[in-house]
């Protein structure tokens, strides 16, 4: 399977998602070895350009290109040429006159991605584009998934909290639907996004503000970060009320079934959308999701650039 | 995905699907022989090594895997213990992968003893340019370092592109580059057969 870039998850069939779970199993693999690193992409230039701030998905996909032998370059916004000013498209036209083979791009407009690929003509992976898509970040949340719970066809998945600002929403929806799941989204009124139940994807899906409803009836619960600094208004009255209403407290813990995994993309605000003994429990999949990333990326990056032209899709 | 049948050099050109039978292919092994062939190579791996000793098989994806699995089979019954067996993928060693469709991967699963200090025997349904074996012990590489590896091939049809060379060989197999070499296996392709076509004309 060849994939010509990475911007989104929807367009990919289940069979497409399937096969980039089933590599990043291969590659869990190798990275479980002594010697953590196969010549797959050997002689690839990969630039990860990332406008907006990031630790996990930015050293995630560093060390997925040099676990592939692939030769990385690091680009942030902040200290370089676009502080001067320069505009993104100038910017990545400039990286690309150097010779690269592709880029790896977080920026906060929605769509910059698809214009940088429009512009260099250059394979691009979305590594998150404002409150659009964050493609990888849903195929990571799914393998995480698919390893704990095994198949996830039939299985409920809940995604709670600001489903407003998400973009990790999206496209966990569109990954985790097209895999079979069954996917039920809760959060405080204000915190739906405006046409929410219109949206293609999440027809047939259950959209509650009531989290006790769903808590007890789940196979994994999604938690996302309240994501303050993109916060303007005030969404809720207090964080105490957002936790009462929407948190993992410990109550709530204590009433998911007994093999109900929980999931949260991180950072994460400790004691406000999670508590701390949730975090922390033995059924959280959160440090299980970074590693995934590791392997999840490697397998997109190794589908992205290796296979020649006319290779099937 | 099937690996395109023009490229030059691969080692998947000599192998892949059965072929037809409505056109100039022939059996060069049929079941009977393809057996005597891997009962007299189990044989042979064993005499080489004096026993089966630090024994592990390895089979390349696909049909090496179903020739990997017959060997130790074979090997154990005579040494009356398991040998080691296991695959070895080498899709992410291959020097092609920029210039061609990416292949489906295959699990690469080491028996739990790995293969420090072991003797590795490779176990491929067809040796032709070598780029496959060549791959393969960059791959062993990786894993771990064995005593040594060895080869061990159904068929050898020649036409190397690498100074490799088998050390178990089912039959040598001359054939010309225009030729195509098919390997059925009964655990894939429902029939133990080896054919040979085109070329002729």
């Amino acid at each position: 399977m060849k994939l010509p870039h990475l911007l989104q998850i929807e367009g990919l069939d289940r069979e497409q998602i399937t096969t980039i779970l089933d590599t990043a199993e291969e590659m869990e693999a190798v990275g479980q070895r002594e010697l953590k690193k196969i010549p797959a992409l050997r002689g690839v230039t990969i630039v990860n350009a990332f406008f907006e701030d990031s630790t996990r998905t930015k050293m995630s996909f560093d060390l997925a290109a040099k676990r592939l032998s692939a030769d990385t370059m690091a680009f942030s916004g902040k200290g370089s040429s676009t502080s001067k000013g320069e505009s993104l498209r100038d910017t990545v036209q400039t990286i690309a006159a150097m010779g690269i083979d592709g880029f790896v791009i977080r920026h906060k407009g929605s769509g910059a991605p698809q214009r940088a690929m429009d512009w260099t003509g250059l394979p691009v992976i979305n590594a998150g584009d404002g409150m659009h898509g964050h493609p990888t970040q849903a195929l990571l949340d799914a393998f995480a998934m698919r390893h704990a719970l095994g198949d996830l066809e039939g299985k409920h998945v809940a995604i709670v909290g600001d489903l407003f600002h998400s973009r990790v929403v999206r496209s966990n929806l569109h990954c985790l639907r097209t895999l079979g799941a069954k996917v039920t989204l809760v959060a405080p009124p204000t915190l739906l996004p405006p046409g929410v139940r219109d949206w293609p994807v999440t027809q047939g899906c259950e959209i509650t503000t009531d989290l006790d409803a769903v808590v007890e009836d789940v196979d994994s619960l999604m938690m996302l970060r309240v994501q303050r600094e993109r916060m303007s208004g005030g969404f809720f009255p207090s964080e105490s009320e957002y936790t009462d209403g929407w948190g993992l407290t410990r109550e709530r813990l204590a009433r998911l079934p007994e093999h109900a995994v929980i999931c949260h993309p991180g950072p994460m605000n400790r004691g406000l959308e999670i508590a701390p003994e949730a975090a922390d429990a033995a059924r959280s999949l959160i440090l299980d999701q970074v590693a995934a990333g590791v392997s999840v990326r490697m397998a997109v990056l190794f589908h992205v650039f290796s296979g020649g032209e006319g290779s099937a899709a | 995905m099937t690996p395109s049948k023009t490229e030059r050099g691969a080692e998947s050109l000599s192998t892949g699907a059965p072929a037809s039978t409505d056109d100039d292919s022939r059996v060069v092994l049929g079941s009977d022989e393809i057996a005597r062939a891997l009962r007299r190579m189990a044989h042979e791996v064993l005499e080489r090594n004096k026993g089966g000793d630090d024994l592990v098989v390895l089979g390349i994806p696909t049909r090496g895997v179903y020739l990997a699995q017959r060997l130790a089979a074979l090997m154990s019954e005579v040494e009356g213990r398991e040998i080691a067996v296991g695959t070895l993928d080498i899709t992410f060693y291959r020097d092609d992968l920029r210039r061609n469709p990416t292949r489906k991967m295959e699990p690469t699963t080491i028996p739990a003893d790995g293969i420090d200090d072991k003797i590795v025997v490779l176990a491929d349904d067809v040796l032709y340019s070598g780029r496959t074996i060549r791959a393969a012990l960059d791959a062993i590489g990786d894993i771990g370092r064995p005593r040594a590896v060895r080869l061990a091939v159904l068929v050898d049809r020649g036409h190397r592109d690498l100074p490799i060379r088998a050390d178990h060989v089912g039959k040598n197999l001359p054939t010309s580059s225009r030729e195509r070499v098919h390997v059925s296996l009964a655990e894939h392709d429902g029939i133990d057969e080896v054919r040979i076509s085109g070329g002729a004309r």
